[in-house]
């Protein structure tokens, strides 16, 4: 456990005079599963961009496997290891749900000038992709147009493609809002698979039960600033943790 | 067939030829441009300069024509494709005044008085004219169309469909952005230099008006008319707006006018195009022939 895959050292983020990210350090290990939890407009989101490269932090240094990453676009990250899903979903609408996951299978493909030109509908990445669709469970809808899809579904299919890439970290932006209950248990159950394959999770989660859940270690956010750290009990407990989310005086009610 | 249709049906086949072009850019890559017609110019006006200043024949000056254009479409490519949507859409504009400008004022080019003298194609020593040429045209449409379906059955086509429908999800995906809307710019703008070589040895003389931005809306109406994305549209784009003025040749004076309502109807309620996802003809098309998934 002690292998760091990912570190943020000292990270800022500064849009104008807005710190939406101020002066994060954190670090996620291989094989485990962190939780960013923190009120709304913490700043998770903007760490996620950070991370995955859409933005470039304003100061501080992301390492990946300890080598530096600030400023490499989405792309480089992407095929440095780094999967995500989005917040806001964001499905390519007008292809269907397993062309959808074909894209992304087709990561180590767009680099070169020849793999990229080889024809990407062949029998082996249609397996493949169904293969990622079965796991999320989404296979019979695997040639409905994306963007026909209700959320949940879309929401699964952004955790087949993310997976798709074969990453080392998987970063899951609320995936598990608004699905049902079974559906979160079936979702659930595939992030522990995936860890349990050796691949690193970063989970932004409102659902407290499914983050302190799923999760070994809780990074809470607040403000952009870093406000607490440690096992999911300890945070759970935390005075300071409870008083951002519920607000002053909260604490002393909730104990 | 008389000399007159099949004069017509070469317009309608070089045309059809750069509306192909257009599609990769805006159909494939969703990338829009509204300046297609500099590098139908800048085709013609090279193939034009190396056949009569440098004597090459037609054959030898196609590759370097098509090489030419698509270096300029790379070049000028670069700076306007970091743009998104109505930004593009005028720089692209731009670029088509400023190409048409360099036509018209630098003399290398024959300024105001165009290029003229231009050789015709000659093919086993035989001269290319009328149903010739047209089979000349046609062949190579048949290519760009092969050319059109290998890249959308490729990798490379696939990243740039996922860039037209989410540019963040797709670059999350490793696909550079700019590699591929470049590349697809490129591959459209070779087109056009292609088509742009046929029509200067077909007209013989050209001029820098032939190459304004009311041909490039034109293209572009073709694209949307015919189906926007499709293999076909282009080609069935081109047939259309080039036979409708001919046969409705007493309304010569409200063309224009009939082509935006064209448009504006297409808009309403085929806006996907006549060969579009669940247009009236594909579907009239899949109830005959099963499942197509052109």
């Amino acid at each position: 456990m002690d292998d760091v895959l990912l570190r943020l050292d000292r990270v800022s983020k500064h849009f104008g005079g807005l710190k939406a990210v101020d002066n994060v350090s954190f670090e996620l290990a291989k094989g485990e599963i962190l939780g960013l939890i923190g009120p709304n407009g913490a700043g998770k989101t903007t760490c996620f961009n950070l991370i995955s490269g859409v933005y470039t932090p304003t100061s501080g240094a992301i390492y990946l496997e300890e080598k530096p990453t600030g400023g490499l676009p989405p792309y480089r990250m992407a095929s440095l290891g780094v999967g995500r899903t989005f917040q806001v979903v964001k499905p390519f609408s007008t292809l269907s749900v397993v062309q959808n996951v074909m894209v992304a299978l087709g990561l180590k493909r767009y680099g070169g000038v020849i793999s990229s030109f080889a024809p990407w509908e062949t029998k082996k990445s249609r397996k493949e992709a169904m293969t990622l669709l079965e796991e999320v469970g989404i296979a019979h809808l695997a040639d409905t147009p994306s963007g026909q899809l209700p959320l949940g579904n879309q929401r699964r299919l952004e955790l087949a493609r993310a997976l798709a890439l074969m990453p080392g970290v998987l970063l899951l932006d609320e995936t598990f809002s608004g699905l049902r209950h079974e559906e979160i248990s079936l979702l659930s159950k595939l992030v522990l698979e995936v860890r349990n394959k050796g691949i690193s999770v970063l989970l932004i989660e409102h659902n407290m039960k499914v983050a302190m859940g799923l999760s070994d270690r809780l990074v809470v956010l607040d403000h952009g600033r870093l406000l607490a750290e440690g096992k999911p009990e300890d945070i759970r407990s935390d005075p300071a943790v409870i008083e951002a989310y519920l607000g002053k005086g909260a604490s002393a009610n909730a104990s | 067939m008389n000399d007159y249709s099949i004069t017509i049906l070469t317009f309608i086949a070089i045309q059809a030829i750069v509306a192909c072009g257009l599609n990769v850019i805006v159909g494939y890559a969703g990338q829009i441009s509204l300046g297609h017609a500099a590098f139908f110019g800048i085709g013609a006006y090279s193939s034009a300069l190396l056949t009569t200043k440098a004597g090459l024949t037609f054959w030898a000056a196609l590759p370097l024509v098509i090489l030419i254009t698509g270096s300029i479409g790379l070049v000028l490519g670069m700076p306007s494709l970091r743009l998104r949507e109505d930004f593009l859409a005028v720089t692209t504009i731009g670029i088509n005044f400023i190409v048409e400008s360099v036509f018209l004022y630098v003399p290398f080019f024959g300024g105001a008085l165009g290029l003229g003298g231009i050789p015709s194609i000659t093919f086993l020593g035989t001269r290319l004219r009328g149903p010739n040429f047209l089979y000349l045209c046609l062949v190579l449409l048949g290519l760009v169309l092969l050319i059109s379906r290998r890249f959308t059955k490729s990798w490379a086509g696939l990243a740039c469909f996922a860039l037209r429908e989410e540019e963040t999800a797709a670059s999350s995906m490793g696909v550079s952005p700019i590699r591929f809307k470049l590349l697809a710019f490129v591959l459209g703008t070779a087109m056009a230099g292609m088509g742009g070589a046929l029509y200067a040895h077909l007209m013989r003389f050209i001029s820098a008006t032939d190459f304004g931005f009311p041909l490039s809306i034109t293209l572009m109406s073709m694209v949307v008319l015919g189906g926007i994305g499709t293999l076909w549209g282009p080609v069935l784009g081109a047939l259309i707006l080039g036979v409708l003025p001919e046969v409705f040749r007493p309304l010569i004076d409200y063309r224009m006018l009939l082509n935006a309502a064209i448009l504006l109807l297409m808009i309403r309620f085929q806006p996907a195009g006549l060969l579009g996802e669940g247009s009236f003809l594909r579907g009239l098309f899949q109830r005959k022939g099963g499942t197509s998934n052109g």
